[in-house]
Order: structure tokens, then sequence, then C-alpha cells
């Protein structure tokens, strides 16, 4: 292949397709190179949560345009915009949640606090143990599994090129710009915008960058089809259990504890330790789950740095090498913040600033 | 800690287990049945208990008796749902709402049937080969008034003369494989001829009692209303896919239908071994060495589940997996004079495992409207059409059709979706790959798997940045 590429987008997760498409659309000539399938890593397996609430307070104006996002791509990701619960069960975790909701309130979240009459009102099979709790009606959820089919459609619409199972092994900088390979095959590109999620670090180090980046290994698990159970979207003032109902009935149970495994190693798998008590806590919080069946249990990587901000913009030192990722919320906000990325490698000005990947951490 | 967990009591396992308990390893044997023998060695329900035992039975007897003998721990009607490998190198495995660790793991999960769609084959009074043997053994009865059993491999004739040894009525035998196909067999059979025998005194039996057999044939569609009322038969050409020549109805109440067995890798999947296709052996298979070390440390895997060879060697498999925990576990050496015997033996089994493969044919008795995946109502139409538009791993199409997402963990269909892939992309099997394997093996109510908290005492971790 003589081709050279504008710019090769190494991850085709939401993010890598979400910046492909707004570049492709300015003129660029651009290539996805995905190690996996589209939409199939932390695009495809998170629990879908849309929830303002549980959104970073400096990160709430790219949350808000996140959920405009959804909206528009509506019923083909699966978006329900069902509102939703933020619960508290003890003291502790109330004075928590009143705190914190009230920051995001103040910075542009539509949240407000509900009686306990009104939330046993919507949603009557919760467990009557809420000590407080606060709604935002804005939240919702998409469904993840629809990543890979939505955007591998958008994708091809848009004229972009894309390679499944090209897992990047070598990175080789010319005077055209970069030979990636993934060992049997290698595409040349003059620009490279790595949205890698988990994998990020690595194929970092392949152009000699060091970025200061974990991964989280979130675990997730669905139930079989049950009785309607919940209207509305369900948090925990901890942030650590999220829970909705799909509308074929199974629910989703997420919140963020940890499985074991790396990036590197593959996939990752879910750990008793964690697993049990997070099924614990969904049953605390919904007590009829107990005599439904889990089908499936899971994880996936999220990846962060040291202050929890996104990495999204160019590398120092490297005139044509962009990055994009550790969005805290990543999911919520990435549709948008990938657009805001295409913008500022177009050369316009993204309409809300980007975060600099070679800021200092601390 | 036990030295060593074997997960599965059948003719695998269950050796496996004694010669682990013989050398003194401390050894836990678990089973979702109510007893030891697996599927092939089941034991007759209370019912029957005072009908004539068979081989079957009394070599089951004989396991269970040597079992009790033994210093093995056993855990029968045991769900295994999970298994993981923790930081110290040694397993987790959760059953139920209790945890059980080990140095060593054996895998000895068996078979499961294969059973690709064809039209009306979710219809009331159809089963398949395996649960009909179920049926037989443990309960001694007869799938309906009668039967039409079809498919292909050893199982379809099995199936049909012990219909007949129950006093129940064959309409026909529909056999995908031809004459050639067992003639073809027979040179391996015969290295254990009274296997061979068993094999051909089935067919013989049908014969005798005039029951009609169509060779190189298969069922085009399963019809009734709510229940079974018949099958319509075609021929098939040598890729088992369907001919043009016209059809024959065959009036029926119940079908056995089946593609022969396949290794049941859920459990090495999920413990992370690397597995690889082999039709040879079944399909997809732990890739392991001749004692059944797989490619992750102190894990192993012996019996069908590490490739289809049947019960005639599976109790050496069993034996020499225990044979090589002991080894790695202790240093022991053992006598290599066993790996002899087991080559010979498994060329008998690759014979009658060459009569199950399913040729590439078959994909074309899955219509376009005919539901693949049963638990979503999923249609070839449905999966075909994602394929098309770019879904080319299992992953993908789960992904966005749901095909797989039910309560089987896509134990079922993904046989049939790898069929209907490799049709399309024209990629082989090993290329199109499997799903990730996850977590719960079977479907666990949280009741069963987690006990009422004490919500103060909950491990909660800090909490996320403000």
């Amino acid at each position: 292949m003589n081709v050279i590429f504008d710019i090769a987008v190494i991850g085709g997760g939401n993010m890598g397709c979400g910046a492909a498409i707004r570049l492709a659309e300015g003129g660029m000539r651009t290539i996805i190179l995905e190690q996996g399938d589209i939409g199939q890593g932390a695009s495809g397996v998170n629990a879908g949560t849309l929830s303002l609430q549980i959104k970073r307070v400096k990160l709430m104006p790219y949350a808000i345009k996140g959920h405009e996002e959804w909206q528009n791509m509506g019923a083909e990701v699966g978006f329900h915009k069902t509102g939703g619960y933020t619960l508290a069960f003890n003291d502790r975790e109330a004075e928590l949640l009143y705190e914190r909701m009230t920051l995001k309130k103040e910075a542009g979240a539509n949240i407000s606090f509900v009686s306990d009459k009104e939330l046993i009102e919507k949603e009557p099979a919760l467990a009557r143990k809420v000590v407080a709790a606060s709604y935002c009606g804005d939240d919702g959820y998409a469904n993840s599994l629809l990543s890979g089919q939505y955007y591998r459609k958008k994708i091809k619409q848009s004229g972009i090129s894309f390679l499944e199972k090209f897992k990047v092994i070598q990175i080789r900088e010319n005077s055209d710009g970069f030979e990636i390979s993934s060992g049997g095959q290698t595409v040349v590109a003059k620009r490279l915008l790595l949205a890698c999620g988990g994998w990020m670090k690595d194929i970092a180090a392949m152009i000699g960058a060091d970025l200061p980046i974990n991964a989280r290994i979130n675990t997730v698990s669905v139930t079989e089809r049950a009785p309607r159970l919940l209207n509305s979207i369900i948090g925990h003032a901890t942030g650590l259990l999220t829970m909705k109902q799909k509308e074929n009935g199974t629910v989703l149970i997420g919140g963020g504890w940890q499985g074991k495994g790396t990036p590197e190693q593959g996939r990752g798998n879910v750990s008793l330790e964690t697993l049990i008590p997070n099924l614990q806590l969904a049953k605390f919080a919904l007590p009829k789950l107990s005599k439904i069946r889990i089908v499936r249990s899971w994880t996936g990587f999220e990846a962060n740095v040291p202050d929890f901000y996104p990495l999204a913009g160019r590398l120092a030192n490297k005139e044509n090498v962009f990055v994009l990722g550790c969005v805290r919320g990543g999911y919520t906000i990435g549709p948008y913040i990938s657009k805001l990325m295409g913008d500022y490698i177009l050369g316009r000005q993204p309409e809300m600033p980007l975060f600099d990947p070679s800021r200092d951490f601390k | 800690m036990y030295d060593v967990i074997v997960l599965g009591a059948g003719p695998a396992g269950a050796n496996a287990a004694l010669e682990a308990a013989d050398n003194g390893l401390k050894t836990l044997l678990l089973d979702e049945q109510k007893v030891a023998g697996g599927q092939v060695w089941r034991a007759k329900s209370k019912s029957i208990l005072k009908a004539p035992s068979t081989e079957a039975s009394e070599k089951g007897d004989e396991l269970r008796t040597k079992i009790n003998q033994s210093a093995i721990e056993v855990k029968f009607n045991s769900r295994v749902w999970h298994i993981e490998k923790q930081d110290d190198d040694t397993w987790l495995m959760a059953s139920d709402a209790e945890q059980l660790t080990a140095k060593a793991l054996i895998i000895a999960t068996g078979s499961q049937e294969r059973i690709i769609p064809t039209q009306g084959w979710t219809l009331p009074g159809v089963i398949g080969l395996g649960g009909a043997t179920v049926l037989f053994k443990e309960h001694m009865m007869v799938p309906g008034r009668r039967t039409v059993v079809a498919g292909n491999g050893p199982l379809v004739f099995l199936v049909a003369s012990e219909i007949i040894r129950l006093k129940g009525t064959v309409a026909a035998v529909v056999s995908l494989n031809n004459r050639i196909d067992w003639l073809k067999a027979l040179p391996s059979m015969l290295s254990n001829p009274s296997l061979a025998w068993q094999g051909f005194k089935w067919i013989f039996k049908l014969y005798k009692m005039r029951v009609p057999v169509f060779w190189q044939h298969g069922i085009n569609k399963i019809e009734g209303k709510e229940k079974v009322e018949g099958v319509t038969v075609i021929k098939v050409d040598h890729n088992w896919h369907k001919s043009d020549q016209a059809e024959q109805y065959i009036p029926a109440e119940s079908v056995c239908y089946g593609h022969g067995l396949m290794p049941a890798i859920e459990a090495t999947r999920l413990a992370g071994a690397d597995h690889h296709y082999d039709e040879l052996l079944g399909g997809w298979v732990p890739t392991i060495d001749k004692y059944g070390r797989t490619s992750v440390s102190n894990l192993y895997a012996c019996g069908d589940n590490a490739g289809i060879l049947g019960v005639s060697v599976a109790p050496m498999r069993g034996r020499m997996a225990a044979l090589a925990v002991l080894e790695d576990l202790t240093g022991k050496k053992h006598n290599k004079k066993d790996l002899k015997i087991f080559d010979k033996a498994k060329k008998i089994g690759l014979a009658a495992t060459a009569l199950s493969i399913p040729r590439s044919g078959l994909q074309s008795f899955i219509t376009k409207d005919t539901e693949v995946c049963r638990c979503e109502c999923i249609s070839r139409r449905e999966i075909e059409h994602e394929i098309k538009t770019g879904a080319l791993s299992p992953n993908a199409v789960k992904s966005g059709t749901r095909c797989g997402m039910g309560p089987c963990g896509g134990r079922y269909c993904s046989e049939s979706l790898a069929l209907i892939t490799q049709h399309i992309s024209k990629k082989t099997r090993s290329e199109i790959g499997l799903s990730t394997a996850r977590s719960p093996l079977r479907p666990v109510a949280l009741d069963d798997i987690s006990n009422e908290i004490d919500y103060d005492k909950l491990p909660i971790p800090g909490v996320s940045p403000l």
C-alpha cells in the first residue's frame, strides 16, 4: 500500500471513531486501526450509564454536551432518558450526597433532592432504607453493546478506512510521518491520534512518550430478563453502585468494583472478592433482585491519569501526535470531546478548552 | 486448601480423582449431578432401580463404589460458577455461596451436544440425542410413541437402538453419514472389536426391525402446529448441503436430533487456557500436552472436554492428568508406559468422532427464518445482516444482535453462528474464533451466591474524585 493517510487513529472505540468522523468531515484522509473489533473495548462493555450525577464538577459542561450528543444518536445506540436517582443509605452518605450534588448543581446539572415519598412513588421496588436521594431528569443510559454496530456504520458512511484485528506492535517515525506496523501490515500516516484507552500508555511508549496512565478494571454484571423493577437509573452516593433495567427486562449492575488483570494481559477478569460485595450492594438496594439470576459478569478497562482529568491535546515535542483518552465519565463525554479533538487537529478553535497531555499531573 | 480439585465426576474426572487420592493428594471431586458417573455411566433414578442393569450402569456402580472406598472428598449437586487464578498461583472457585481453593485444578467437564437448527427445531417433542440418552439411562423412558432419530455420528444409531430396546417405535433413522463413512471408520474401530461390533450391532438391529434408514439424508423441516406431527427428509450432498431432490414426509410424534458431541470448554476457557480448533477432536479444545497440562500453570484437562475420544480412553486420560498433577506438585515421576496404551486407544475414539464432524453444508438447513439463538429469539436473517455489515467476530455479532446473550450463554448457538459466519466470510473456524469467556459458568441467583450483608461492613473503597 502506497497510500499515505493524513491521520491514523489508533483505537476504534467511541473516542477514536468520534474523532475520526470529525476529521474526515474536515477533509482529512483518515484510517482507524483497532486491535479487536470496532467498539468492542471499553466502549462496548461498559454499563452505559449516562448520569450527570456521577460526573466531575469541572467536567460538567462537557458532560451536558455529551448528553446532547447521545440524545441525537438516539435509538441507534439504545439511548433512553429515564431520569436517575442517587441513593444514600446512612448519614455519612447523605452528607456526602448533599455536599457533592450541591456543587454539581452549581456546575449546571439539573439535580434536585427528593423526598422519601417521591422516591417510593417512582421506584417502589427500592429498599425502604434510603436516608437521602437526589434526582436528575437528564440522566439515562445507552446500550454500549450497540457501539460497534453504530460506529462501524458511521465510519463507513464517512468514507473512513479501518482495519480491525490490527494490533500495533511498532511505530516508526520517518520523513512521511509515521509507519505503524502490526507485524503483518504497515500503515503510513502523517499524523497520529492515540485514542486507545487502557492501551494508551504502551502505544505512547512506542513513540518515546511516557504518559502517567493507570488502568482501572471495572466490573459489570447483567441479570436474566426480570419483571419491571426499575424505571430510572440508580446510583449510589459513593459512586459504587449503578443499576438500570433495560427495555428487555435485564438489569445491569455496575459501580466500578475492581476486577483483575491489565490491558497488556488482555480482557481482564472479574474477581470474587469484589464481585460479591458489588452484587450484595445491588441486592441491598433492590431486594427483589435476590431471586433473579446473574447471567454474565465481565470487566472493562478505564484509563486515568493521577489528576483524573482527560488527556486531550497535542503531545509535547511531537508536532503531529495527539492523544485523547483518560476521560473520567468517558462514555458520556466521549461523543462530544472527540469532536473537540477533531476540531483541534483540523486547526480550528474547539468550542471548549481541551486538556494538555503534557501538563503537570501533581 | 486442597491439593487438587477435579471438576466433573464422569469416567475421566472420577478416575483422575481416584489416582490423585491413591497417591496421597488431598482431593476434592465436584459434579453438578447427584452422583458420579457423568453422562455415559449415569446412575438409574430411584424409580427404576429394580430394572435390569446395563453395561453403563454396572460400570458406573463399580466407579461409585471405588469412590466411596477412597479418600476422595466429594461434593455433588455442586454448581461451580466461577474459576479464578489467585496471585499465589493457586485456584479459587465458587460453588454457589461456597468458596473453594486448590493448588491444582483438573477440568473434566466432558462433552456437550451440537445441534444445528433446521425449520421447526424448537417445537415441543424435539430433543437432542444426548438428552435422549439421559432419558434412557436415568428413567428408562422413550421420548414419544413414534420417533424419528436424525443427525450424524454413532449416537444416532445408539439412540435408535435404545428406543427399540425400551419398546418404543422408531419411525425412521435419518443419517447424514452414508454407509461409506461408516465403512471408512471400520479399520480404526476394529482395533477395538467389541466397540466396532457394538456400532454395527445397532445398525443390524434396526434393519432386523425393518426400521427405514435414510442414509445421507437430513431433516429439512420438523412439521407440526403445537407439537411435532412429522418430518420431511431430504437427500444431502457429500458436504451435507441440502439437495434439490424431492422431500419425503414421515409422520412422527417426537424427534431425537443432533450433530455429534463437542468438548465442553467453558471451564478451561474461563480459567484462561489457550484453545485451538481441531475438527478431528470435535471442535475447539484446550491446547494440552499428552498428560493434559494446559497452557496455564496448575491447570489440567482430561476426558472429552479435552477432545472427544469417548469413554474407552476417558479413565486413562483422567489417571494421566492426575499423575501430571502429582509430578508437578511433588516432583514424583511416574511410569510413562501409559502413553503407548493411550495412543492406541485414541485411534478408536478418533474414528467415532470422524463420523460426528459436522460438514459445512449443514448450514443450508438453517433457513433465513430459522431461530438460531433460542434464548433471545434471533433468526439467521438477523445474524446474516450483522455479518454482512461488517461484524466478523462472534463478539461483534453477539453485541449487535444479542445472539448468545441469554441464559444459555451461547452454549447452543455459538456453533451455528460460526457455521453461518464461515459460510459468508469464507474464513476458517480458527480465524473466526470464539466469543470471550465470562463468569458465571451457569446462571446463578443472587441469593444463591451471596449471603445477606451487614451494610456497614461492606468493603467500600474510597469515594470517586469529585
